[in-house]
């Protein structure tokens, strides 16, 4: 049986767990599948709402925050702080999940708390504006502070050796503005004034101080 | 973090406080999600205690595990909402309940309605008529799939047909639900309810 066909049987939770196991499995190495899937889930998603029935006892949610509560870690851990600004697989806000029109969420929070709050300070605020990239392919999200993320949805994860490196052009000259290493949410080491470009080239792991080739994509605010 | 801070948050970002063991974020989460939830759940298992177990064991995953969501692409109340409906599956094929018992349409909801926002009633509506409207094979092999919780292979078994044309059916009605479902809105507003 050709595993692409479990696609439909998955979104609806028709597999069996042999099945189920095997269509993971799959699921991470086949692109089309993924995409296919995405779609299915949003239906399976609506048929959920359609489901009906009855409201869920008022007991239910302090069950639910009282349980969570017990297990509630003392400290939360806090990790050593990164250098460089590593994308997370995504923190997302109204503004940018909006824009974005797929989900993305929390891949791990806890590599860098400040810059993940950053992250969410940008991606929540009403009042950020969002800028497109000339390919589309990514989104460019400035607060009124001038802070920035760039959202990059389509990006092959950078080779090894390789990273992607931010940059803004002040006066004409390019500056260094963090690097990232696949698609997710790029926080900007620099903020960001009304006119100025964004761009994002490939270079040698770490980054370098002026860019080496053509920009992969470029917003103007 | 107070209720009113938390209400202009998107789920997503709600689900990334969660990660960072925010409870507040949690009961707001629950608070958009868990009626929806509790329905799915209660469609599918025909029991109250049972429903509630699943919604209490997927909300619980999520306050466990939101810092290590895989990123696959759904929304976060998909992704919530994907929990919860496994969680009753898995519990009905254990339970085996349903097998005595009928399958019938949407039941209506209790008193759930005078809450509930109208869009979301008007989102259900919507749903149950694009449903409505695929074929019969097409419509009878996703209602007892989704909201039976039969694997393909027991639907193969019970409708007597080869399992390929199961697969076939959920395939052709899931895709012509997601077209007959994509036209006219493009972003589900139901779990914004600020």
């Amino acid at each position: 049986m050709d595993v692409h066909e479990l696609t439909a049987g998955y979104a609806l939770d028709a597999l069996d767990a042999h099945e189920r196991a095997r269509y993971e499995e799959h699921l991470s190495s086949c692109e089309a599948c993924r995409e296919e899937l995405e779609g299915f889930w949003s239906v399976s998603g609506s048929l959920a709402v359609a489901a009906g029935g009855p409201a869920p006892p008022a007991r239910l949610r302090e069950r639910i925050l009282e349980q969570a509560r017990s297990e509630r870690p003392n400290v939360v851990p806090l990790r050593p702080r990164r250098l460089r600004p590593r994308v997370l697989s995504a923190v997302a806000g109204a503004a940018a999940v909006a824009a974005l029109g797929l989900g993305l969420w929390a891949n791990s929070l806890s590599g860098d708390l400040d810059a993940a709050e950053e992250r969410l300070a940008i991606l929540s605020d009403p009042n950020a504006r969002i800028v497109e990239t000339a390919n589309g392919e990514a989104q460019l999200v400035v607060a009124p502070t001038g802070k920035a993320a760039l959202v990059v949805r389509k990006l092959a994860p950078a080779p090894a050796g390789k990273d992607y490196e931010l940059w803004v052009f002040e006066n004409g000259v390019a500056k260094p503005a963090g690097v990232f290493e696949e698609p997710g949410i790029a926080l900007l080491s620099r903020r960001i004034d009304p006119g100025q470009t964004v761009a994002v080239t490939l270079e040698r792991d770490g980054g370098v101080n002026a860019p080496t080739g053509a920009p992969l994509f470029t917003a103007t605010t | 973090m107070r209720r009113r801070d938390l209400a202009h948050l998107s789920d997503e970002a709600l689900v990334a406080l969660v990660s960072r063991s925010e409870e507040s974020a949690l009961g707001e989460l629950y608070d958009r999600i868990g009626g929806v939830a509790y329905g799915v759940a209660y469609r599918v298992l025909r029991d109250e205690a049972l429903a509630e177990d699943a919604v209490q064991e997927a909300f619980l995953g999520l306050w466990r595990s939101a810092g290590s969501f895989v990123p696959e692409r759904a929304k976060a109340s998909t992704w919530i909402l994907t929990l919860v409906h496994r969680r009753a599956v898995d519990l009905v094929r254990r339970e085996q309940r349903r097998r005595t018992e009928p399958l019938d349409g949407a039941p209506e909801p209790a008193d759930g309605s005078a809450e509930e926002a109208a869009w979301l009633r008007l989102e259900r509506e919507r749903v149950q008529a694009a449903l409505a409207s695929l074929p019969d094979q097409q419509r009878e092999a996703i209602e007892l799939a989704y909201y039976g919780g039969y694997t393909q292979s027991q639907l193969a078994e019970r409708l007597g047909e080869p399992l390929g044309t199961i697969k076939s059916r959920m395939f052709a009605g899931l895709s012509r639900l997601r077209e007959l479902l994509a036209e006219g809105t493009e972003t589900s507003a139901w779990t914004y309810t600020s």
